[in-house]
């Protein structure tokens, strides 16, 4: 199956703000804390960011709209990513793409 | 079917740079609460509502009408509604809530305010000056939006000459003290909820309460800004015993009310989760955030009772026989 990749598109969320996916080791305990069980957010969504999948980022638009922010993940995180701000930046990025 | 995001958003953020607030109100409504308490106007110091608890009745109106219009045919013409939106205050014709459901919010802030009062706190207001956060577009990326507004309201701190600012709610907390410092250049109010200072001065106790509540933790006051000791230590001084429910305190569990203006079904499942942990340690609940309140309340469906946490201060501060299911509204 192939991907189309957006080129640039770190850089492009860099630019909206501080967003720190690399730090993420994808552990997975972060979906385990979920209040909403989201097995999408964050890891595999960090991981579309990171190798600029634009296209799977839009198809998630839902489960990124819909986060709580609560930070239960970010409480249960070993790396200390700033999941939350992350996902504010893919919100950012998602309504300038036009979602 | 959820509503486009991209629309609903978009009528957030134009309402917030047009008319100062994601749901503009008339500024009559917004400060109503503060009627016959003599509060001076502005000051060193002020007590900072960001119109959060009064607009609660108002978003439970929209939130009703968002759910019909997402499984009707209408929703396809959401674009058509924000472009009418930027010419008309859409909030304005469809979400009236009545008398009694804006007494039952507008209660909190008064209630902050006697509290202050009673524990000699001198603290003053802005009226219609106190405007709406952003809490909620930041929220949802609509930064460029987000950044306007802080500077318009910072502008307004620094018109008034206020050099602190006390809040009542986690959501307008974390914005005025955690996101403007990063959005506005030389901005440095001191910014404290009212839970810290309350809990730093004290309060002069008149009837001690007895019982025991299950304590709900606001996820931004637990893990945005540590104010976790702060509501346990004043429901102890009032006599309370605090009951603390499977996930509490810095594992507090959301209940749902952030997903609810675009994803109501899902914010109803988390709230129903959460009650069910409250229930278990206790049948009376104390929350400190509006949208907690709501949204357990909604999910409770009666089944336990939910306050927030300055009516039981209140209750045990108040004058005997004076209690606040009596001062400004009625309690549920």
């Amino acid at each position: 199956m192939s991907v189309l990749a957006t080129a640039g598109m770190i850089r492009q969320l860099e630019a909206i703000g501080p967003f720190d996916a690399e730090a993420c080791m994808n552990c997975g305990v972060c979906s385990a804390a979920c209040p909403l069980g989201i097995d999408l957010l964050p890891r595999r969504l960090f991981r579309y960011a990171l190798l600029g999948l634009g296209d799977r980022i839009h198809d998630a638009s839902g489960p990124i709209f819909s986060c709580l922010l609560c930070r239960a993940c970010e409480a249960s995180c070993p790396a200390g990513v700033h999941i939350t701000e992350n996902v504010r930046v893919l919100r950012h990025w998602l309504l300038q793409e036009g979602s | 079917m959820p509503l486009p995001v991209r629309d609903v958003v978009g009528i957030l953020a134009d309402n917030l740079r047009l008319r100062g607030s994601v749901l503009p109100i008339p500024a009559r409504r917004a400060t109503a609460w503060a009627r016959d308490l003599g509060i001076p106007r502005g000051g060193e110091t002020v007590l900072y509502t960001g119109q959060m608890y009064q607009l609660i009745p108002y978003i439970e109106r929209l939130v009703r009408l968002e759910q019909r219009l997402g499984d009707s045919p209408l929703a396809r013409f959401s674009g058509v509604a924000r472009r009418a939106n930027r010419l008309v205050n859409g909030v304005a014709f469809v979400a009236r809530p009545g008398a009694s459901e804006r007494a039952e919010y507008d209660r909190v802030p008064a209630n902050v305010a006697r509290l202050l009062q009673k524990a000699g706190v001198a603290f003053g207001y802005l009226y219609e000056d106190d405007l709406y956060s952003g809490a909620l577009a930041h929220d949802l990326g609509a930064d460029e939006a987000v950044a306007a507004h802080a500077r318009r309201v910072v502008g307004i701190l620094r018109k008034h000459g206020v050099r602190e600012v006390i809040t009542i709610d986690p959501h307008t907390t974390t914005m005025l003290r955690t996101v403007y410092p990063k959005l506005v250049e030389g901005y440095d109010v001191r910014v404290r909820s009212y839970l810290e200072v309350l809990a730093e001065c004290g309060l002069p106790v008149g009837v001690p309460l007895s019982g025991t509540v299950a304590i709900h933790d606001s996820c931004v006051y637990a893990r945005y800004e540590g104010i976790v000791d702060e509501p346990r230590r004043l429901l102890g001084s009032v006599g309370l015993t605090v009951a603390e429910p499977e996930n509490a305190g810095q594992w507090t569990w959301c209940c749902g009310g952030p997903a609810e203006s675009l994803f109501p079904t899902t914010a109803a499942a988390i709230a129903g989760k959460r009650v069910e942990q409250l229930r278990a340690v206790a049948p009376d609940c104390v929350t400190m955030c509006p949208i907690c309140l709501v949204n357990l309340r909604k999910a409770a469906n009666g089944t336990m009772r939910l306050r927030d946490i300055s009516d039981h201060l209140l209750d045990a501060v108040a004058e005997r026989g004076v209690s606040a299911a009596h001062v400004g509204g009625q309690t549920q």
